[in-house]
């Protein structure tokens, strides 16, 4: 069974989520990051992998690639970094990034590490579906990779339907029009929406990101879906980090009290 | 992310495109407000000096000084057609800046355009056109703070407001369908070429086109509607910068290779490890990391001829051309007429150069290069 079936499966209370970019703060800390995430309570960890025009993204996670790419970044490194990840954590995790630098590194051979160091999915804002269905889709399943597919508010229903169709894991729902970390709250407005979306019954869960940074809103979108994705709030806490491991565990505390 | 916005464009592009009110919308727009046809001139000094005969198609008398508008006015009549009441655009040296300016000041619609931080620096007289028509510029302070930042900013905008927004991007880049309409929209130059070398040498192809090419839109236009005469060769003319292997390049065609930006699947400057390249030439207007997809389809089979020029043949073509014919070109098109040294032409040849825009942005680099001061 896939590592992420599993979560959904056996959790009682919402998923969480949580996004940090690879290298970032510093090159090694990827590791630690993920460790000190998974044994402070982190559902699934999203990876991100450093890219220089991250366009998904608003400014703060703009940032944290750029200072990974600095710091000498890269899809081979940071395989290197992963490959022992199994040995220390069974929490599932995801690789999100986007696609050119795969297509570079070499997609059948992208997959293969991806199943050899024991990720277990992939969010690629930047592969749209006909292209991932015509070329991608029987190399992931292949190596067992699930294909991560994010919808918004603008998404049409028969298309919300289509994904569902073709998804593993889990839908990945944009809380608002936005860029990562543009927003913050849940509006009004974003409720009936997310209430919108639950009475569609889809066959896959649904997290959701964009704009959950605390207790609050982690709660409040929960209620609508299966849990949530923090992203931007968590690396503005890296950026500032004197001890990662001890702020890591306080900031999960915050979030699940 | 941007699948819904994309999608409405897709769908709907190509059949309001071929309305009888909106093509009699864009023609009389194109005839009274640009200033269409563009003259096609006969340019006898410097035909002499290269023992060929040469015509320059005059884009650079359109309205705002570049070939430019000729796609902000598709692309504004088809924004109101969707619906959409703001426009969002990116722009390197500012002439798609302003071009996007121009026509929404024209049409009322509010417009901000985003502008990487160092060209807001390097272009202040077309920050200041940009912001006395009314636009909001906005700089983009990621990244490398140029063309492809300002690139991703924009995107990020319509992200952020893809209901009421569209987006005009100002080359042959970007997400399907821009890249097939915006050539549609710049084809106007080579349906002109056409009748006007009918008229003035009794035949419809020429046995080169030249044009520059960054992200390639007026290449695009120029091109347009000889892609099947293949009695005529069509020459495309890069910014090498310093030199292809000088590390400060524009030269895609000669440094990229396969790879995906800005929604478009191209040849792309890029590290081994897939990261984007900034790239650099004298000419602001054609520091792209990639080219457009037709054309990148036009370097593999063979179809065009890529030339890449370095900063200083643009510099002396730009000065040769003013003193030989009395016009000052943009620096984008002095690349193009760089060419003709590399092309040996015969002198019974027609050659057809794109003057894709015309030199007045550029006096400050002039000024400081060509020792005018």
């Amino acid at each position: 069974m896939n590592r992420i079936d599993k979560v959904f499966a056996e959790k009682n209370g919402p998923v969480l989520n949580i996004y940090a970019t690879a290298g970032f703060p510093n090159f090694d800390d990827t590791l630690t990051v993920i460790k000190s995430l998974s044994e402070g309570g982190a559902d699934i960890i999203e990876i991100g992998m450093p890219y220089s025009d991250p366009v998904a993204d608003g400014e703060t996670i703009q940032m944290a690639n750029q200072v990974s790419l600095d710091q000498g970044m890269s899809v081979a490194k940071l395989f290197d970094q992963l490959k022992d990840l199994r040995k220390e954590v069974q929490t599932p995790v995801i690789l999100m990034g986007y696609v050119n630098p795969v297509l570079q590194f070499g997609i059948e051979k992208f997959c293969q590490k991806c199943a050899e160091v024991g990720v277990d999915g992939l969010i690629l804002p930047d592969l749209p579906m006909a292209e991932y269905l015509a070329e991608y889709k029987s190399i992931f399943d292949r190596y067992g990779l699930y294909n991560i597919f994010l919808i918004t508010p603008q998404t049409s229903d028969d298309r919300i339907r289509y994904i569902d169709e073709h998804s593993h894991g889990f839908i990945y729902m944009v809380s608002s029009a936005s860029t990562t970390g543009a927003k913050t709250g849940i509006s009004e407005e974003q409720e009936a929406y997310f209430k919108r979306i639950a009475g569609m019954n889809l066959k896959n869960p649904r997290l959701i990101g964009f704009g959950i940074s605390d207790n609050d809103s982690f709660l409040k979108a929960s209620k609508h879906a299966s849990g949530a994705i923090i992203g931007s709030a968590f690396v503005k806490l890296l950026s500032t980090s004197k001890n990662i491991k001890l702020d890591i565990v306080n900031f999960l505390h915050s979030i699940l009290k | 992310m941007l699948y819904p916005n994309v999608e409405e464009l897709r769908l709907n592009y190509l059949q309001i495109m071929q309305e009888p009110s909106f093509q009699k919308e864009f023609h009389d727009l194109l005839r009274d407000y640009v200033g269409r046809p563009t003259p096609l001139f006969k340019a006898n000094r410097l035909s002499e000096k290269y023992h060929t005969t040469i015509y320059l198609k005059r884009e650079d008398l359109c309205h705002t000084g570049a070939h430019k508008v000729n796609n902000t006015i598709g692309q504004i009549l088809m924004a109101k057609r969707l619906g959409k009441n703001k426009i969002v655009a990116e722009t390197g040296a500012g002439q798609h800046g302003v071009a996007t300016a121009t026509v929404c000041a024209l049409m009322g619609l509010e417009c901000i355009v985003y502008m990487g931080a160092i060209d807001i620096e390097r272009q202040a007289p077309n920050v200041a056109r940009m912001r006395m028509l009314g636009a909001t510029v906005v700089a983009a302070q990621s990244g490398s703070k140029t063309l492809k930042d300002a690139t991703n900013e924009a995107m990020r905008h319509w992200i952020n407001n893809p209901v009421d927004t569209h987006y005009i991007i100002g080359s042959v880049v970007g997400p399907h369908p821009y890249p097939d309409m915006v050539a549609r929209f710049q084809s106007v130059i080579s349906e002109e070429i056409k009748w006007q070398l009918k008229e003035k040498e009794g035949k419809e192809n020429p046995d080169y086109v030249i044009a520059c090419v960054g992200g390639g839109s007026n290449a695009a236009g120029a091109f347009y509607h000889f892609l099947d005469a293949t009695e005529t060769k069509l020459i495309a003319a890069e910014a090498a910068g310093q030199g292809v292997a000088s590390g400060h390049s524009a030269a895609t065609t000669f440094l990229g290779k396969e790879g995906v930006l800005h929604g478009s699947r191209s040849l792309l400057m890029q590290t081994e490890d897939g990261q984007v390249v900034e790239p650099y030439s004298i000419s602001a207007g054609l520091d792209y990391p990639g080219i457009g997809p037709m054309h990148a389809h036009l370097f593999k089979t063979g179809r065009a001829q890529f030339f890449a020029i370095e900063d200083e043949e643009a510099l002396a073509s730009a000065l040769e051309l003013s003193q030989l014919e009395g016009i000052i070109p943009a620096l984008e098109s002095s690349h193009a007429l760089a060419v003709l040294p590399h092309l040996k032409a015969k002198k019974d040849e027609i050659v057809v150069i794109n003057l894709s825009g015309r030199g007045d942005k550029d006096l400050g680099t002039y000024m400081k290069r060509l020792n005018l001061i």
